[in-house]
């Protein structure tokens, strides 16, 4: 009986370092196929002949074929040509607003730990009030205000996509704060700015790129909702939102492949990030590994 | 030149019981100072008062009758801890760390029995005596004039004790630097202090 019990733990010992290892490559794996999926996305797009999304007239309303991937539209444009470069498109607005929402977040959640109570109590009450702003209502009034646009999706998202990040890396910053060795490193004359540079950023920076790669899902998102209400990028511009609103009027007489395969592309784009997120976190974050 | 604590009186928490009460203590240079207490009696306490980490609730801290600037500049009152593993960035290269509040000579560090190699690791490849070697050179700047040891060499072993504490008061004497010594063990502060507090 009790030679029974010490094989079974002994093996449940076994299986669970192995399984720690082939998690680490198991997520490596799934990172590099997503980061090569999304490499071919983005030269897809980059690689679409201009030509292609032309208007031809002769080759109107034709569903998907090997010649039209993603079939044509009333106008006999290819829309597997429109959708990829609609996507590069949203990945460069998503990576713009992305990073800045990252860097505001850096710059309010370290200086929330460094400058004292005063400035963390406002700080923390600028981020409440960010958070109580429904994200998609902040978005259409900056959007708004902006006049459309590119410039008017990129600020939107920058502006309402910082403080979850914010509040996550100023908890960490305070911790660190609170540190032995940066406390000795106040007593040895530096400076908050020289801490903040030399001991807080290097410890938070894993932090701050995974957070910024989860926060791109969330930027497309938003741009293709912007846009598809007509608040966003310029109808002229091959952009998913605009795909999608357009396509609206022509469903009703059966050409589904006009919304469904943008639609699922899109779909597929934000998945790889959020893939490539959740998977540079756990890379990153070796206490991860021991909690599994 | 004198380290002079006057009537200090400290306490965790807001209504939490006293754990000093006016407290007088004074250290001048060059002398070596111990100070001797069981465990949760306030020795570490009024330590981080010393070197400025806390902020009495009564009571004040001088150096040669003015107050020390607690926030900015080298502070002249360093501190040693128990735990190295603490006080060091676990990221940096000893280097680094060594470096960080003043340019050691190389014959200082030779004193310390620190050697070249260990300048190039991390924290991590280091062992615990080798680590408080490093975090002692950190804290014996130019402008050190004081230096508290909170139970600096409690966790070594007694060979690494005897060279420790055999470079450090060699130094403090060369510098003219006045020590506070804070330990457990009455025969280790017989030996190398002038007098001894209670605590």
């Amino acid at each position: 009986m009790t030679r029974v019990s010490f094989d079974a733990s002994a093996r449940v010992h076994t299986q669970s370092a192995a399984y720690t290892t082939d998690y680490k490559r198991h997520s490596l794996m799934i990172l590099l196929s997503a980061a090569v999926l999304l490499l071919v996305m983005l030269i897809a797009g980059w690689l679409t002949d201009p030509a292609a999304m032309t208007v031809q007239l002769e080759n109107r309303n034709l569903q998907p074929s090997l010649q039209h991937l993603f079939g044509t539209d009333w106008l006999g444009r290819d829309m597997f040509a429109r959708t990829m470069k609609g996507l590069l498109l949203s990945i460069q607005t998503g990576l713009t607003g992305a990073v800045c929402s990252a860097m505001i977040a850096a710059v309010l959640g370290i200086s929330a730990a460094l400058l004292g109570r005063q400035a963390d109590r406002f700080i923390s009450w600028l981020m409440d009030l960010f958070l109580s702003v429904p994200h998609l209502v902040a978005l259409i009034l900056t959007a708004f205000v902006c006049g459309g646009g590119m410039k008017g999706i990129v600020i939107g998202i920058a502006l309402t996509h910082w403080p979850a990040l914010a509040r996550l890396i100023r908890a960490e910053a305070m911790q660190l704060m609170t540190a032995q060795y940066v406390l000795v490193s106040r007593r040895l004359g530096r400076s908050l700015f020289w801490i903040a540079g030399r001991h807080l950023l290097p410890h938070l920076l894993p932090q701050l790129v995974v957070g910024g790669l989860l926060l791109f899902p969330h930027a497309i998102l938003h741009e293709a909702a912007i846009t598809f209400i007509g608040l966003g990028l310029p109808p002229h511009q091959p952009a998913v939102g605009i795909i999608l609103s357009e396509s609206m009027r022509y469903l009703s007489s059966g050409m589904w492949w006009l919304a469904v395969l943008p639609g699922a592309a899109l779909l597929v784009a934000v998945r790889i990030f959020d893939v490539l997120g959740s998977h540079t976190q756990r890379l990153l974050d070796p206490q991860q590994y021991e909690r599994l | 030149m004198l380290l002079e604590g006057k009537g200090l009186s400290y306490r965790y928490g807001r209504n939490g019981a006293w754990l000093l009460r006016g407290r007088e203590i004074a250290v001048s240079r060059g002398e070596v100072v111990g100070l001797q207490g069981p465990s949760g009696s306030g020795k570490t306490t009024l330590a981080r008062i010393l070197a400025g980490y806390l902020q009495p609730h009564e009571g004040t801290v001088t150096l040669d009758g003015r107050s020390v600037r607690t926030a900015r500049g080298y502070h002249p009152v360093q501190m040693v801890f128990q735990h190295p593993e603490q006080a060091v960035n676990p990221r940096w290269r000893m280097r680094r760390t060594i470096q960080e509040g003043w340019q050691p000579d190389w014959l200082t560090l030779q004193s310390l029995g620190i050697e070249e190699k260990w300048l190039d690791r991390v924290p991590a490849e280091l062992s615990g005596g080798e680590l408080q070697r490093c975090c002692i050179a950190r804290a014996l700047g130019p402008e050190t004039k004081y230096l508290i040891a909170d139970e600096m060499t409690a966790m070594l072993d007694a060979v690494t004790q005897v060279q420790i504490w055999h470079a450090m008061l060699e130094l403090a004497r060369e510098r003219n630097i006045g020590m506070l010594i804070i330990s457990h063990d009455p025969g280790l502060l017989k030996r190398i202090c002038h007098r001894i507090e209670p605590m």
